[in-house]
C-alpha cells in the first residue's frame, strides 16, 4: 500500500476541474492507454492573459489523478510565463509530497502543461519563445538525472535503448522505475530526429581536395551540429566562398531568436579557432 | 468534484470485506487455539530427548499427518515442512537440478507465480540452464502439444502450477503428467492456489512434487510444505541438521506446522464448502457487476476455474484507482495493474493471454474465502458500479470508443 498524503487522497477522492473546455486556448495529451497512464490538460486564458479555467482529463492511478488535479487549481490566475516555471517538483510538493515510484506522475503533469503550452503557441501561430520550456525535471531519482541531460544524451549519441541511456547517464540503473519514462523520451527524440532533415546537406560543393574546406566540414559537423543537436537544432553548409562560410540553421535554431548571436558568438568563433582566424560565418535565412 | 461513496449504498459490513484471499487468508480461529499451546508451554525442540520435544516431535507428527491426508499422500514421510510456498518451490526445483547435475533444461510456463519465475529466470541467466516457457491461449489455458514439443531428453524438470493466482485458471495436472512422465522428468507442481480448494490425491498422481503454502490455507504465514513422491531424488537447499529426514535442515517451526497441520484439517473437512457455497458467491459477485458495469469482462476461462477467484477487466480505468476507492468502501481486493506493484508492466498473467492494454490495467482480482458472507458480496457489488462510473468521469478514455497517443 502506497503511503499517499491526505492531500494526495483528498484531490483523488475530489478531484478538482475534471473534464474538458469546448474553446480551450491549449490542449496538452501525453500518455498512453499502453504507458498504463495518460492526462489530456487544457487551459483558458482571460482578456489579462492570465489562465482563466484550467481541466483535465486522467488515466491512471491515484496519485496521478491527484497530481493532474492539483496542476489545474495551480494553474488558475497564472500568466503563461509563470505558468512556465511550475515543475514537477512544484506540483509534488503542493500534494505534501509523492511516494518515490510515483514521482513519474507528477512529471506527467508538467509534461502535458507542457504540451498544452505548446500547442497554445501553434493555434496562434507563434513560436514557442525561447526559455519558457526550459524548466527541467529529474527523470531518474536514484541517479538524480535530469529530463534535460537525457534528451541531450539520446540525441548526442543516437542512443535507441534504455540500456544505453543508463550506460551513458547512469538514469535507469537503480530501481529502474524511470524506464517508462525513458522509453518515452526516447521515442520523443527519435520522432524529431526521424523528421528533421539529416545532418549537413551541402547545397553548393566547396572545391574538392580543398584542406580547408574539408577543415570547415569536418568542425561543423563534429563539433557545432552534434551540440545544436542536443537541443533540437541543426546546422547546414550552404557555400564556402573565400573566407566566407555560408551556413543555414535549422530544427529549433532556425525559430531562435539568440539565432545570430549563435552564428557569431559562438559558430565563428569554433571555426576560427580550429580552422583560421580569418574565417567569417554568414547566416542565411530560409 | 466530490463524491460520497456511500450514498445508496447497503450498509457497510462492520469489519470490512476481504476479498484478497489469493493473497493471503485469515487464520482460522480453530487454528489459533492448536498453535497457541506451542506458542507458550509446549516450546520444546522436537528432536531432544526429553518430555518437551517429545511433545512438540508429536505434535510435528500429527501435522504430518494431517498435511498428508489433504493432498492423499500416500505416507507422512513424503511431506517435507518447509517456511512457505517459495521455499517448496525453491526446493523442488533447485533440489531437482542438483540430483540430476547432467540435465540442463527446464519447462515451466509463462504465467507461473514470481516464485517460480524469478527462479527459472534466474537459472537461466546466472548459471546457464535451459528453460521453455509454455505459453496460454487467450482464455489462459495450455496446448499439450507445446509441452511434447519442449520436452527434451535433458529435462530435468517440467514445473507447472495447479491453478493461477491472478486468473484462477485449472491446468489439467494429470494430463500434463502423463505426458512428462512420457519423457521421464520430474513434474514439479506448484498447488499453492489449489491446496484446499481442490481435490487432490498424491497417491494416484503422476506429480513428483507439489508444493504448498500454509497462509494461503487459513495457517498464518512463514510455514509451507513440499509433497515429495517417495523415490524421487532431491538434494537439499539447507543443508545442516537432519530434520526432515535431511531434505531441509534447521529446528522445525513448531507452532507453524501444527497452524498448517489443523488448517489441512478444517481445508479437507470443508472442501464441500469451497466447491458450492464459495462458488455459488463468486459466481454472485460476477453476475452482479457484470450486469451493472458496461465494458468489463471476465479474464480466465469461465469453466476452468477455481471456485473462489474472478478476475474482471474494466476498460478505460486504471486499477489502482478501482483499489483506493474499494478500499475506502471498506472491500479489499487486487489488481494485474503496474501501479499497484511499483513496477511498470502490468500483470504478466494477463499479458501471457493477450489480453489488451485497455483491459490489462483495469483488471481487479476478486478472490473469496469460506468465511465471505452473502452481505459482504451483494455490499461489493452495489459499490463497484459506481466507483467504475466515477473513475471513466475522469478518464480521457473510452468516451468516443477511441484512444489518443497510442
Amino acid at each position: 500500500m502506497w503511503d499517499y498524503s491526505e492531500k494526495v487522497l483528498d484531490h483523488f477522492m475530489n478531484p478538482r476541474n475534471v473534464g474538458a473546455l469546448d474553446d480551450a486556448d491549449g490542449v496538452g495529451e501525453v500518455g498512453s492507454m499502453a504507458c498504463g497512464d495518460a492526462l489530456r490538460l487544457c487551459f483558458k486564458l482571460g482578456p489579462d492573459g492570465r489562465i482563466v479555467d484550467a481541466r483535465f482529463q486522467t488515466f491512471g492511478c491515484g496519485s496521478a489523478i491527484a497530481s493532474s488535479s492539483m496542476l489545474t487549481e495551480m494553474l488558475k490566475g497564472l500568466t503563461l510565463e509563470q505558468a512556465a516555471r511550475i515543475s514537477n517538483e512544484d506540483i509534488a510538493r503542493e500534494l505534501d509530497g509523492l511516494p518515490r515510484e510515483k514521482m513519474h506522475c507528477s512529471v506527467m503533469g508538467r509534461e502535458a502543461l507542457e504540451a498544452a503550452m505548446v500547442d497554445y503557441y501553434r493555434r496562434q501561430g507563434r513560436d514557442v519563445p525561447c526559455g519558457l520550456l526550459s524548466q527541467d525535471v529529474e527523470i531518474c531519482h536514484c541517479f538524480q538525472v535530469s529530463r534535460e541531460t537525457i534528451v541531450k544524451t539520446i540525441r548526442q549519441y543516437r542512443l535507441r535503448e534504455i540500456e544505453d541511456v543508463t550506460h551513458y547517464t547512469k538514469a535507469g540503473g537503480g530501481c529502474t522505475s524511470c524506464h517508462h519514462d525513458i522509453r518515452h523520451l526516447i521515442e520523443e527524440v527519435w520522432q524529431e530526429l526521424e523528421a528533421a532533415p539529416a545532418g549537413l546537406v551541402q547545397v553548393e560543393m566547396p572545391a574538392a581536395g580543398d584542406e580547408r574546406s574539408r577543415q570547415i566540414r569536418e568542425v561543423l559537423e563534429n563539433d557545432i551540429a552534434r551540440a545544436l543537436r542536443t537541443d533540437g537544432g541543426d546546422i547546414e553548409l550552404v557555400a564556402i566562398r573565400g573566407r566566407r562560410v555560408h551556413v543555414k540553421l535549422t530544427g529549433a535554431c532556425a525559430s531562435c531568436p539568440s539565432s545570430g548571436a549563435t552564428i557569431k558568438g559562438w559558430v565563428e568563433q569554433q571555426l576560427r579557432e580550429h580552422v583560421s582566424p580569418d574565417l567569417e560565418v554568414v547566416e542565411e535565412k530560409s | 468534484m466530490t463524491f460520497n461513496l456511500q450514498d445508496g449504498l447497503p450498509p457497510r459490513p462492520p469489519d470490512g470485506v476481504y476479498l484478497d484471499n489469493n493473497a493471503t487468508t485469515r487464520v482460522a480461529p480453530e487454528v489459533v487455539e492448536a498453535m497457541l499451546p506451542y506458542l507458550s508451554g509446549n516450546y520444546g525442540n522436537p528432536s531432544s530427548m526429553h518430555a518437551f520435544g517429545a511433545a512438540a516431535g508429536r505434535a510435528v507428527d500429527r501435522a504430518r499427518l494431517q498435511t498428508a491426508a489433504l493432498v492423499g499422500a500416500a505416507l507422512p514421510a513424503e511431506i517435507v515442512f518447509t517456511a512457505g510456498g517459495s521455499e517448496s518451490d525453491n526446493l523442488a526445483i533447485v533440489g531437482t537440478l542438483r540430483a540430476h547435475p547432467g540435465k540442463r533444461h527446464l519447462v515451466t510456463t509463462s504465467v507461473e507465480h514470481p516464485a517460480v519465475l524469478g527462479l527459472c529466470r534466474e537459472l537461466q541467466s546466472r548459471q546457464g540452464y535451459e528453460v521453455d516457457y509454455l505459453p496460454v491461449d487467450a482464455r489462459g489455458n495450455l496446448d499439450p502439444d507445446d509441452l511434447r514439443r519442449a520436452l527434451r531428453p535433458d529435462t530435468a524438470v517440467v514445473s507447472v502450477m495447479a491453478a493461477n493466482n491472478e486468473t484462477g485458471v485449472v491446468f489439467p495436472i494429470e494430463e500434463i503428467g502423463r505426458i512428462v512422465k512420457e519423457h521421464g522428468a520430474v513434474f514439479h507442481v506448484d498447488a499453492v492456489q489449489a491446496v484446499g480448494k481442490l481435490p487432490l490425491d498424491m497417491s494416484a498422481s503422476t506429480v513428483d512434487l507439489l508444493s504448498l503454502s500454509g497462509h494461503k490455507l487459513h495457517a498464518c504465514k512463514g510455514v509451507g510444505a513440499l509433497y515429495v513422491r517417495r523415490g524421487t531424488k532431491l538434494r537439499p537447499l539447507i543443508a545442516g541438521g537432519h530434520q526432515e529426514r535431511g531434505r531441509r535442515a534447521g529446528t522445525e517451526n513448531v507452532p507453524g506446522i501444527v497452524a498448517l497441520g489443523r488448517a489441512c484439517e478444517l481445508a479437507a473437512a470443508g472442501r464441500e464448502v469451497e466447491q458450492v457455497a464459495v462458488r455459488r458467491l463468486r459466481d454472485r459477485l460476477e453476475r452482479a457487476v457484470l450486469a451493472a458495469v458496461p465494458d468489463c469482462r471476465v479474464n480466465g476461462d469461465p469453466d476452468r476455474r477455481l471456485p473462489n477467484t474472478t478476475n474482471i477487466s474494466f476498460d478505460y480505468i486504471e486499477g489502482e484507482g478501482i483499489l483506493l476507492l474499494l478500499d475506502r468502501a471498506g472491500v479489499a481486493a487486487s489488481s494485474g495493474s503496474a501501479c499497484t506493484s511499483g513496477s511498470l508492466e502490468p500483470s504478466h498473467v494477463l499479458k501471457a493471454m493477450g489480453v489488451p492494454f485497455i483491459a490489462s490495467h483495469g483488471s481487479i482480482r476478486f478472490s473469496l474465502s469460506r468465511y465471505t458472507t452473502e452481505e459482504e458480496i451483494d455490499y461489493t457489488a452495489a459499490a463497484l458500479p459506481r466507483i467504475v462510473e466515477r473513475l471513466r468521469a475522469i478518464t480521457p478514455f473510452g468516451k468516443e470508443r477511441k484512444t489518443f497517443g497510442g
